[in-house]
């Protein structure tokens, strides 16, 4: 799988960056390396019949971009997008994809020894999606793995849908 | 090797290889002809012209055992068709053979193996027989009788052309810039004017023709083509001269590789040349040729095929190609696309202005608008290309499968000049080998069962294309026993496709041979059945926005139809409003629009909304309920219901809040970056940036079916 070793430049010096940002209070950081651009919410196209965190989708300079909803992806209900919302385009398996947050933090760079593996048991988060914890200046920072969150989804809904 | 001298001839193979795979196949149908009985010499001269050139391209780059093979197989046809060998049916299906042989010896030249010494020796031995030589080793000299064979070479004339307007030509209604360009599509052109007239700006007529022009022009096409320029000018509106120039610089097609198609006769309206100029319209038969070359189409450039690279006929075919890397074709494409949006927003941002106030920027738009439809549909044909490619490999298919399952069958092929894109073309190989077979092996029945039942021994396979409303469609239709419904719905209960008791119709029961996983043969053989066919064949088509219906009658055949689109990037659809939404509905789905009255439309039981249309009842569907949208026009009566006709022929009522207008889209996948979502085919970017969900109407016909049983 693409997402067990992550680009080489990144890992050099064992320090990787990402970036981090917010749904609600919580802290979530992204590879750097997948992520394609950072844009302000514009409306979707909405898709019918597909699950709630399908947010729809946008264009994007010719392309169709599916958007998803990480709150409510993370079961916390549909974020009540407005343009001060932000749209984090990222690269996942020669997929272009979009992802609706509350709003960019800090990028961060961080040594792999810093990361701290997940909890069991956390609460309202597949830890599955989770690759580790992070603290940066007191905060906790949970660290994606957006292929293992898109990637089964994809999947999963497809195979549903046929 | 010659790459020794640091020459790169890997491009050169790869066309090499590309123009093998063409002849290849060429030689094979016209040897599938032969072996039915039906050729003729000139199918023969045309499977030695395949042969021929495969070995001279082979000779260029040292493929010594292609070489060789290709030489013994070539002087056997040579016998043939010059009458000192029989062409017996045993000798056309060493033909048959020896064509394979060739292709395995150009594939494992391709990928650089080699073949066992011994390979299709005994065949090689059999070709040698023919020609009462003894089967030698040594790769011959291929260039010898090669050259001697080459068919005439191409008719490249220079011409000088003075053309010199009388001063009233525009006040004619004539433009000089368009002859100009006409001749320059003809050939090489260089144009030197003369400005010696042209009278100081005070002076000067806006209206008169000042200029004349001394045109050299190096064409393939004739001085008819030169003629047919000026036809309307020569003589009283200008004066043209044209002088055939003799010193032509030698013809660079003559290359002797073989590697191109060998060109046709020389233009006949050479024979011309002596008459001296301004001899106009006098050669009609010429025009004629002339004009069909010129609208040859460039896509069936590799003309060995039969009929028009007969060197017997006069015909000037002189088709200019080259071959171009596909992906720069699909740049091209998505380009247009682009383009196509581009127009449709500038259209939108226009659409305040009225001719009155803005009248150029109307007309501007209006010309663009024309122009891009145009650009849009030259890019298409550069793709499109005859379904003829895809056909070739029927006969014998069905030859070699009805030897190995004893049955009898005939092909009968129709509208093989049918065109499509290439995509298109690439995606319906398996799927229709796969039918075709099916059709062999599980359609038709053994001789003996068909004489019992009072069939023609011999069973027929039809395949037929044709294009219909903007659509292609592909028949696969067999005369033979037809689906067994009975052991169909067993089989599905069986797999658990269908729930026990579940009242299915025929049409329903047909459709389950497209079920994953479903195969009634009881037995798997090498020829179908191996339980991936159908499903695959349907993903298949799908992939390429198409669909397939099979229509069977007991006892009688079964008919496969595949309807797919002609391309894969624009459509004209119509614009339609739900709710918040926009869809697009493909133009070739709908029939009409209307507003029903209360009377029209009513509410079933068990069936949900019928509507009434001229006596007929049809379903209604509502588009809000089947994905969900909010906000929309629930009453029929107060929305617009669009009639439309699914792939089957089936019409169904749509019911959508308005209808915003009828555009050229551009169609973009919805599972490049995402999936399928099912009652949408893929989706497009509207003049405004947003994107817009194109419907599949034969979907949402079922989901509508599902909804209406669930409620």
């Amino acid at each position: 799988m693409q997402n067990a070793a992550p680009p080489a430049e990144t890992q050099t010096g064992s320090s990787r960056q990402f970036i981090s940002f917010t749904i609600g209070d919580e802290e979530y950081g992204v590879d750097i390396m997948a992520i394609r651009e950072i844009k302000g919410w514009t409306a979707t196209t909405e898709l019918p019949n597909t699950p709630e965190y399908m947010r729809g989708v946008i264009n994007l300079r010719g392309a169709i971009v599916p958007i998803f909803d990480l709150r409510a992806r993370f079961s916390g209900g549909r974020t009540q997008a407005s343009p001060r919302h932000v749209i984090i385009v990222v690269s996942v398996h020669d997929r272009v994809i979009g992802i609706l947050v509350d709003a960019v933090a800090d990028i961060i760079t961080i040594t792999t020894a810093d990361i701290q593996p997940v909890p069991e048991l956390d609460h309202h988060v597949h830890s599955g999606f989770l690759t580790g914890l992070v603290t940066v200046d007191g905060r906790m920072v949970a660290l994606l793995d957006l292929h293992q969150l898109f990637d089964s989804e994809l999947i999963a809904d497809a195979t549903a849908a046929a | 090797m010659t790459d020794d001298q640091g020459y790169d001839l890997s491009q050169f193979k790869a066309t090499y290889f590309e123009e093998c795979a063409e002849l290849l196949a060429t030689a094979e149908e016209t040897i599938a002809r032969l072996q039915e009985g039906q050729g003729t010499d000139e199918d023969l001269n045309a499977v030695f012209r395949c042969v021929h050139s495969i070995k001279g391209g082979a000779g260029a780059f040292a493929f010594d055992d292609l070489v060789h093979f290709a030489h013994v197989f070539e002087t056997a046809l040579d016998h043939l068709r010059s009458g000192r060998a029989e062409l017996t049916p045993h000798v056309a299906d060493l033909m048959v053979r020896g064509n394979d042989i060739l292709g395995d010896f150009v594939r494992a030249a391709q990928a650089e193996t080699a073949l066992p010494a011994d390979h299709g020796a005994d065949i090689l031995a059999q070709l040698s027989a023919l020609t009462g030589a003894k089967p030698t080793m040594a790769a011959p000299a291929p260039t010898a009788s090669a050259m001697a064979t080459t068919p005439t070479p191409p008719a490249f004339s220079t011409f000088r052309i003075r053309f010199v307007p009388s001063p009233d030509m525009l006040r004619t209604g004539n433009d000089p810039l368009l002859m100009l360009r006409e001749l320059a599509g003809l050939g090489e052109l260089e144009v030197v004017v003369d400005t010696g007239k042209l009278p100081s700006l005070t002076e000067m007529d806006a209206l008169a023709s000042y200029l004349s022009w001394t045109c050299t022009l190096t064409t393939g096409k004739g001085r008819a083509a030169i003629d047919e320029v000026f036809e309307f000018v020569a003589g009283d509106t200008a004066q043209i001269d044209i002088e055939e120039l003799n010193d032509l610089p030698g013809d660079e097609e003559g290359d002797g590789w073989g590697l191109f198609a060998p060109l046709p006769s020389a233009n006949a309206s050479q024979d011309e040349e002596g008459d001296g100029w301004g001899l106009f319209g006098d050669a009609p038969g010429n025009n004629a040729a002339a004009a069909s070359s010129v609208t040859t189409p460039v896509a069936k450039a590799h003309a060995v095929s039969t009929q028009q690279a007969s060197p017997s006929q006069g015909g000037a075919v002189h088709t200019a190609s080259i071959r171009v890397d596909l992906d720069k074709i699909d740049r091209l494409v998505n380009m247009v696309g682009e383009l196509v949006i581009t127009q449709a927003m500038l259209g939108q941002q226009a659409s305040g202005f009225t001719v009155e106030s803005h009248p150029e920027l109307i007309q501007g738009l209006q010309e663009l608008s024309h122009h891009t439809r145009e650009l849009q549909e030259s890019v298409m044909a550069i793709r499109a290309q005859p379904v003829k490619a895809l056909f070739s490999k029927a006969p014998r298919l069905v030859r070699d499968l009805s030897s190995k399952l004893n049955k009898q069958a005939r092909l009968v092929m129709s509208g093989e000049n049918t065109e499509v894109d290439k995509t298109v073309i690439e995606q319906l190989s398996d799927p229709l080998t796969h039918l075709i077979r099916n059709a062999l092996d599980h359609g038709l029945e053994t001789p003996e069962e068909r004489m019992a039942v009072g069939k023609p021994a011999e069973g027929t396979i039809h395949l037929a294309a044709e294009h219909r409303s903007g659509r292609i469609f592909i028949e696969i239709q067999d005369d033979g026993r037809g689906i067994d419904r009975q052991r169909v719905l067993a089989k599905a209960m069986e797999k658990g496709l269908v729930e026990p008791g579940q009242q299915l119709t025929d049409e329903q029961i047909d459709m389950l041979i497209f079920a994953p996983g479903f195969s009634t043969a009881s037995e798997v053989s090498d020829v179908s059945g191996r339980g991936v066919g159908m499903d695959v064949v349907r993903k298949n088509i799908q992939d390429v926005g198409g669909r397939v219906v099979v229509q069977s009658t007991p006892g009688a055949g079964s008919r496969f139809i595949l309807s797919l689109p002609l391309t894969l990037a624009v459509m004209d659809g119509m614009l339609i409003q739900v709710g918040g939404q926009r869809y697009v509905l493909p133009l070739t789905n709908i029939v009409e629009s209307l507003r029903p009255s209360p009377q029209q439309a009513r509410s079933l039981v068990d069936v949900g909304n019928v509507l009434t249309i001229r006596g007929e009842y049809i379903n209604l569907l509502a588009l809000h309920a089947i994905f969900g949208i909010p906000g929309a026009i629930t009453d029929p009566t107060k929305g617009l219901v669009v009639i439309v006709e699914t792939e089957g022929g089936e019409r169904v009522g749509l019911l959508v809040d308005e209808l915003l207008g009828q555009q050229q889209v551009v169609i973009k996948s919805l599972d490049s970056n995402f999936r399928p979502i099912h009652g949408i085919s893929a989706a497009t970017i509207l003049g405004d940036g947003r994107v817009a969900l194109i419907l599949d109407v034969s979907a949402l016909r079922q989901m509508g079916a599902v909804a209406n049983a669930a409620q």
